[in-house]
């Protein structure tokens, strides 16, 4: 009966979001397409956090790299969308295999350690490597030319990217949900919760978690290439430690324990600095107020806590 | 008498200067049930961490059926054939008790690399799961999570996780220590029929003698890190320097016990 009443619910947001363009102004069309992108980025994060548990700081490395990977092949090759996405989700699962090798044989602290110094490793490449990365400035002046597959799609017109984003975050959320649910997902959550025991059952934790890092590095590329086009801008920015900083609090906000727990923060993260910085510059201070009372209170999240005691409730 | 199935050559552990473990030389045959005891500190863990791979031994060798064994990681000692329990319950608390055994059950049957199935609908895995905890008397939890079940049911629950990876060789490590009388006999029981069954080995530290001569074929005392002396129960039994160093106590209690 409350699955019903879930599946209800998610259809019914769902129908919501498709239906966005036609009731809602441009500025939150904008909004949600942020929301959305972000979203993916929190839920990729929290394949390597919520089901692994291993605490990355260096997840903007992925995010960024996708960024870059469709604005550099929008400005310079004219791809069509579709592959320049498909070049983005490589290049962030192959820059995560090469971090994650190193990365995922340490625990904890050293592990969130490592991840952040690459991080910022790779964020320093794109800020002094102007030849190619065109330093501060990033890469811009690129035009979104044809989708692909012959879809005659108007991908500068705002709603027609929304509609495209929100296809590919559906499709992508779905893909990590199930990931989640197979046997290797059961063994990635057996991993964070007591790492020893996989590992006498037979299991090498260091592949499986190199498996979840590189998969997490993949979805993170395609939301940085959803990003590039909705930006107009692939910048150093976007790997800077600070917006590593971004998944890990959305997962928090909306709660690491179920899988959409990671959009409802990223919805939560941008429709309050939206809010607040329309009333007041300190929304730092607000989201921070926010964050403590989370983590002290609703340490589950907003999802999670709602979720918890719905269905515990008889 | 047959291949050992266990041969331990000479093994010895060292934490800085003191030796935890110290020159064991023990063969181990198929089949039989071996019972290690020796007061706290004797070095019975820091043995089995050796023999499965948790540390790497100093000095000496750990040979399975002949092949040498020596500080491979955990899961290629598991692949083998040899599983282990621990002192504190090592299980998966936020599971339920039966995805605790599929766990294990998914790395045997290699359904751990299926990244597309549905592991709610894997009724292969759920089947054998249930079969086994119905066999160790825990199959009607299987559906509650393991973080909430009793003390005694989380240690049964470990040792179905060490059995489902269809190990040859078992070492358990003081598998009725917290438990209340009842569930004691329990375990005994448990171990004794699996023993009977001839299809494992087992290695069991143990601190309740009761449980350790009704189990053991024979019995390794260690004291300080060193084997005082392997035999059957009877010669172990009536050795004038475990008396002393061991056994001695507890003879004493339980004469104190009865008075």
């Amino acid at each position: 009966m409350k699955q019903m009443i879930l599946l209800g619910a998610l259809l019914v947001a769902l129908i919501g979001l498709v239906a966005l363009p036609w009731f809602a102004p441009y500025f939150y069309i904008f909004i949600v397409t942020e929301i959305l992108i972000m979203g993916l980025f929190a839920a990729s994060f929290n394949l390597v956090f919520g089901y692994t548990g291993m605490l990355s700081f260096g997840h903007a490395a992925f995010f960024g790299v996708g960024c870059y990977a469709t604005a550099m092949t929008l400005l310079h090759l004219k791809w069509p969308f579709l592959y320049c996405l498909l070049l983005s989700v490589g290049a962030g699962a192959l820059l995560a295999l090469v971090i994650g090798f190193f990365s995922v044989r340490l625990n904890e602290v050293y592990f969130a350690m490592l991840t952040l110094a690459f991080g910022m490793m790779v964020f320093s490449v794109a800020h002094h490597w102007r030849s190619v990365t065109n330093g501060s400035d990033g890469i811009a002046g690129f035009t979104l030319g044809d989708f692909g597959l012959g879809l005659d799609l108007t991908l500068g017109n705002p709603a027609v990217y929304y509609h495209v984003v929100l296809v590919f975050v559906v499709l992508a959320a779905a893909v990590l949900y199930l990931i989640g649910r197979s046997s290797f997902g059961m063994i990635l959550q057996a991993i964070r919760q007591n790492p020893e025991r996989v590992a006498f059952c037979g299991l090498n934790v260091r592949s499986y978690r190199l498996a979840a890092f590189t998969l997490g590095g993949a979805f993170a590329g395609l939301a940085g290439g959803l990003m590039a086009p909705f930006l107009r801008v692939a910048s150093p920015e976007m790997l800077h430690w600070s917006t590593s900083a971004e998944p890990v609090l959305m997962s928090i906000l909306g709660g690491t324990g179920y899988f959409l727990g990671p959009f409802v923060g990223s919805a939560m993260f941008i429709l309050l600095e939206t809010w607040i910085t329309s009333i007041t510059q300190a929304w730092m201070l607000f989201l921070g107020i926010v964050l403590a009372l989370m983590v002290m209170f609703f340490r589950r999240g907003l999802l999670g806590t709602f979720l918890d005691w719905w269905l515990e409730r008889k | 008498m047959s291949e050992p199935i266990l041969s331990i050559q000479d093994l010895t552990k060292h934490f800085g200067g003191n030796a935890a473990v110290s020159g064991i030389t023990l063969d181990v045959q198929p089949r039989e049930t071996l019972a290690i005891i020796g007061p706290n500190g004797a070095g019975k863990t820091t043995f089995y961490n050796m023999v499965s791979g948790r540390m790497t031994p100093t000095q000496g060798k750990v040979l399975l059926d002949g092949q040498d064994i020596t500080g491979l990681p955990p899961h290629r000692i598991s692949r083998l054939g040899v599983s282990r329990s621990f002192q504190i319950n090592n299980i998966f608390t936020e599971m339920t008790v039966r995805e605790n055994v599929e766990v294990a059950l998914a790395a045997l049957h290699h359904h751990s690399r299926r990244w597309f199935n549905l592991a709610s609908r894997d009724t292969v895995l759920q089947e054998e799961a249930q079969a086994l905890l119905d066999r160790l008397s825990i199959g009607e939890l299987a559906e509650r999570r393991a973080g909430v079940i009793s003390y005694g049911d989380k240690r049964l629950l470990e040792i179905a996780v060490v059995l489902a990876t269809r190990p040859r060789l078992v070492l358990l490590d003081e598998p009725t220590a917290g438990m209340t009388p009842d569930e004691t006999r329990r375990v005994t029981a448990l171990v004794k029929s699996l023993a009977d069954s001839g299809d494992y080995t087992f290695l069991i530290t143990e601190h309740d003698m009761e449980v350790v001569f009704s189990l053991a074929d024979r019995i390794l005392v260690m004291h300080r890190g060193e084997a005082l002396v392997v035999g059957t129960p009877e010669e172990v039994r009536n050795h004038p320097e475990v008396r002393r160093a061991y056994l001695g106590e507890e003879d004493q209690e339980e004469q104190e016990a009865g008075a």
